[in-house]
């Protein structure tokens, strides 16, 4: 039997408030052990939550932004359960009546557009770290909690299982991560866990309308991650349902090291997180007047913004997808475009040399050392026909490591393009001289031999002739 | 007459006319509590240095010449479930018994302001559930009046205290007659106010949605006085309400002629001792007399209130009690493992009156069950709300009893835990419908217990309780007198 897989994400996003959702202490990564702390956030006795505004500003945006409906009377719940990195030892969070629901976004894999559903968006504290003197809680002689996290405020962004493979789980990860930066209510540093996700897998035969029974992998906090994760569960699930064995409904824990998924919890020991209606907390009533208002403040979205760049600028789709993907990289583009540079070439310059720099370095393009001005500034030197495109190539390179001017750097390195005829002139006669034989192929009627003298013109001039001008004046002696 | 008799108002006067000192008047009380709390047991924790050395200071901002506010110099005490910075807070219970909070509740920041003498922490039942302080996990306070008899509870430390002059006043909480009942059992006046008048930052929580902080004092004049210290508007306490504070002692007027009392017919059934019917029925002639028209009314829901405010109010502790596992405050009884560390922290330091509502409490909030209890009970609350709401129509004011009975003797209902709660009848309905409610002397029985009698009123409208009280207090002197205990009347 053919299976497919049926694929719901659910994604924690760390807002980027400066306060904690529910007390005034600070947000910020990286400090010392137990030191963003109040009595609140420690949920000592008598303490009582008091809602950060923003944070129910970004909840709003953030349904906004993925066509949500917003609920204009939302409230806050109790989710009850034990553990040491939870000080009350239930989760302020929204249970029947989150913030924003009924929303989509658009994925695109390989040319294929799909919709992908949004169940919910809601607002939640997150929880304090563990930090074991052994590898887990059960093995360790003592754990350490740090509560600097406890309370920062998350979204929880619950889609439909409308995913079939890991590409498209990449992309719709992907596309939230797009608009929470565009929206600018998240950093989404992955790799400090501004943005993880669980992941729900089931298998059911292809054409089947029922849902399988689904496995769960909690905090995948990488691309790569949650594409191994989805990829080994399609295949352990695969292997169970061909071997006519069941799949037991399960919490899973995705090892990134051994690429593997390992049984945590089954649904027996599940939780009954017996959610109550946060006493302490009225409902959060929005008018439609902050509703609008809210809405008003949204920048240009990815998609939309894609759709213009393809219309304004007649990039291809795929090219627009690949900038608009991220706002930084979008931003990069507008400013690159803003100095006075061809927005293809713009565009062509992004895709090639500066992505290819990027990775492979590990860089952002926020970080990048070569600066949207500087390539915008290369891309005019290009236009004006000062430099060819294959030496700023040479150029490009060299500004990576050197903070001069394209220009500077062009007439440093003497990479200025000959154009002067004469001088091309010289250099052609020279080198028809000395290959009779591709001049006889020519002539013979291989057209295709003058590549080989073009290059020879391109060699002898250190890459600096014009290469349209070397195109001409060989074919113009070579017919004549 | 000692000076630990008198109200605070009166003393407050004595300070100003420079007849008495603040350090006098603290050492009475504090003589008072060394000569009484071995039978009266209202203190978990007194505070007897710093209570001398605030009565100094005082002493020297009159000696000065400075104004000095209605509290300032006179001694109070504050029951152990508010947080007091610095001073140990055990809410009666063994699992916070060394918890000394790093911060002041706000009612605590509030009374500070006006620097009273804070003499210590009042006793009362575990975590504020129960109705006869014999929950707490130390030792059960006796009433003044019968040291054999309960004081009421949960906030029988600071009904005592009152009762027994070893405060002038007391903060209470109430969550469903707690502040009421134990003022009835003890013959002090006591004050729930409208839910959200007074910050419940700080207080330990037990009914987050039911909960409310008020003062028991001698009698209706010092009530005012302290309702005004501690109302207000909080931005840490999101529930407090917006609504501004007048100022309470404008209430203090005699006057209720044309006042319309309802009489909830509900509320004069079954169980009711008749000499307590038979004194709230004299207050209520006392209240025709002086010119008050009485309104018979029904509050057709009252009956499913105790069982909703029983599934609401444990519903909510359980959470709110979650928080006591031994991992970051509190007490901590080692396992071999996490789990065995929460569960043993747990079992071994929590009372059974607290076990029991949190059993009941995560009962009423399983899966599958939530429609049926916790959701129906908040219907129901709708339903009880709404019953005041309709009388409100028709009445000024409602008058009830407090309590079915006077104070029950030590260890009478233990062992009945339903029948404990049947006697929050006449007071729990209020909390649901978080609307405000005095208790105040209005009898004594045969045996000389004193009885109480509640007056409620519309949300925020603590006013026109505060004037039919006053009035029906200054008709008579139930309020002057005072418990004999330690042969010193």
């Amino acid at each position: 039997m053919k299976y497919e897989a049926v694929i719901g994400l659910e994604i924690h996003c760390e807002l980027k408030t400066k306060t904690k959702i529910f007390c005034g202490c600070a947000t910020s990564f990286g400090a010392d052990q137990n030191t963003h702390v109040c009595p609140v956030c420690l949920g000592m006795p008598g303490v009582l939550p008091t809602v950060n505004q923003r944070v129910v500003e970004f909840g709003i945006k953030a349904g906004l932004a993925t066509n949500c409906e917003i609920n204009k009377y939302s409230k806050f719940d109790r989710k009850n359960y034990y553990y040491p990195d939870l000080p009350k030892n239930w989760q302020t969070s929204q249970y029947d009546l989150p913030i924003a629901e009924h929303g989509w976004v658009d994925i695109d894999v390989e040319g294929e557009k799909k919709r992908i559903r949004l169940t919910r968006i809601h607002m939640e504290e997150d929880a304090g770290k563990l930090v074991h003197s052994g590898t887990n809680i059960k093995d360790s002689a003592s754990s350490n909690v740090d509560y600097n996290r406890t309370g920062v405020p998350l979204l929880e962004i619950v889609s439909e299982p409308d995913m079939s493979s890991a590409e498209e789980a990449r992309a719709y990860m992907e596309k939230i991560k797009a608009i929470m930066e565009y929206i600018d209510v998240s950093n989404c540093r992955m790799e400090e866990g501004n943005l993880r996700a669980d992941i729900n897998v089931s298998l059911r035969p292809v054409g089947s309308k029922e849902l399988g029974t689904r496995t769960e992998m909690k905090n995948i906090n990488s691309f790569k991650n949650l594409e191994d994760a989805i990829n080994y569960e399609i295949e352990r699930q695969t292997e169970v349902l061909e071997d006519g064995g069941h799949i037991v409904q399960e919490t899973r824990t995705f090892d990134p090291v051994q690429g593997i998924t390992l049984s945590m919890r089954s649904k027996e020991n599940a939780h009954d997180y017996r959610y109550m209606p946060e006493p302490d907390l009225p409902p959060i009533v929005t008018s439609q007047e902050t509703i609008d208002k809210y809405r008003s403040e949204l920048p240009e979205l990815p998609d939309a913004r894609r759709a213009r760049l393809e219309k304004d600028f007649g990039l291809s789709d795929y090219d627009a997808g690949i900038i608009t993907s991220s706002r930084a990289m979008a931003e990069y583009f507008d400013a690159v475009v803003a100095t006075g540079a061809d927005a293809k070439l713009a565009a062509n310059w992004m895709m090639g040399d500066l992505l290819k720099n990027l990775n492979d370095e590990g860089l952002d393009i926020s970080k990048s050392p070569v600066e949207a001005q500087r390539l915008g500034e290369m891309i005019q030197l290009i236009m004006k026909d000062t430099i060819s495109g294959k030496i700023a190539k040479k150029v490009f390179k060299e500004m990576w490591t050197n903070t001069d001017s394209p220009e500077k750097i062009v007439k440093d390195k003497g990479l200025v393009q000959i154009t002067d005829t004469k001088a091309i002139e010289g250099i052609v006669d020279e080198v028809i001289a000395k290959n009779q034989k591709a001049v006889d192929d020519y002539k013979g009627g291989n057209k295709k031999a003058i590549g080989a003298l073009v290059g020879q013109v391109m060699k002898a001039s250190k890459g600096k002739a014009n290469p349209q001008m070397v195109n001409q004046l060989l074919a113009q002696k070579l017919d004549g | 007459m000692r000076l630990y008799e008198k109200p605070a108002h009166v003393l407050h006067e004595m300070l100003v006319n420079k007849e008495i000192t603040s350090v006098e008047l603290t050492e009475d009380v504090l003589a008072r509590i060394d000569e009484v709390e071995g039978e009266v047991k209202a203190y978990l924790t007194v505070t007897r240095d710093e209570a001398l050395a605030r009565a100094k200071a005082v002493d020297e901002k009159i000696a000065r010449g400075e104004e000095i506010s209605f509290l300032e110099g006179i001694p109070g005490a504050i029951k152990d479930n508010i947080c007091t910075k610095g001073v140990r807070t055990t809410c009666a219970s063994k699992i916070l018994e060394h918890f000394v909070p790093p911060y002041d509740a706000t009612v605590m920041t509030k009374l500070k302001a006006e620097n009273p003498v804070i003499l210590g922490k009042l006793n009362m039942d575990e975590f504020a559930m129960g109705g006869s302080t014999e929950n707490s996990a130390y030792h059960p306070t006796c009433n003044p009046w019968n040291t054999e008899c309960v004081p009421g509870g949960s906030s029988g430390g600071s009904a005592a205290s009152v009762a027994a002059g070893t405060s002038i006043w007391a903060l209470g909480s109430d969550t469903g007659g707690s502040i009421r009942q134990p003022a009835s059992f003890c013959g002090v006046v006591g004050l729930k106010p409208t839910y959200g008048r007074v910050s419940r930052y700080g207080l330990v929580a037990y009914g987050s949605s039911l909960d409310q902080i008020g003062p028991l004092t001698r009698d209706v004049t010092d009530c005012a006085h302290i309702l005004n210290v501690i109302s207000g508007h909080d931005d840490m306490d999101s529930t407090s309400s917006e609504a501004a504070v007048p100022d309470f002692t404008k209430a203090l007027v005699e006057d209720v002629k044309g006042l319309k009392i309802g009489l909830p017919k509900e509320y004069f059934v079954k169980g009711m001792d008749p000499e307590v019917e038979k004194a709230i029925r004299a207050a209520i002639e006392k209240y025709k007399e002086m010119g008050a028209e009485i309104v018979d009314i029904s509050l057709p829901h009252t009956d499913y209130a105790i069982s909703a405010y029983y599934l609401i109010a444990p519903a909510e502790a359980a959470t709110n009690l979650q928080r006591y596992d031994g991992v970051s405050y509190g007490e901590r009884v080692e396992g071999e493992d996490l789990v065995a560390m929460m569960t043993n922290t747990r079992t071994e330091k929590f009372g059974e009156e607290v076990k029991r509502r949190i059993v009941i409490g995560n009962y009423a909030l399983s899966a599958g069950y939530y429609d049926a209890y916790y959701l129906k009970a908040m219907k129901v609350r709708t339903l009880v709300a709404e019953d005041y709401a309709k009388a409100f129509e028709q009445v000024d004011v409602i008058l009830a009893p407090v309590a079915p009975t006077t104070a029950f003797k030590i260890g009478e209902m233990a062992g009945d835990p339903l029948q404990m709660y049947l006697q929050d009848a006449c007071t729990v309905p209020l909390n649901l419908a978080g609307l405000p409610g005095i208790s105040l002397p209005c009898g004594f029985s045969s045996k000389g217990m004193p009885i109480g009698m509640q007056i409620i009123g519309k949300a925020l409208d603590e006013e026109t309780i505060i004037r039919a009280a006053y009035t029906y207090e200054q008709s008579q002197d139930y309020h002057t007198k005072m418990a004999k205990l330690g042969g010193n009347n």
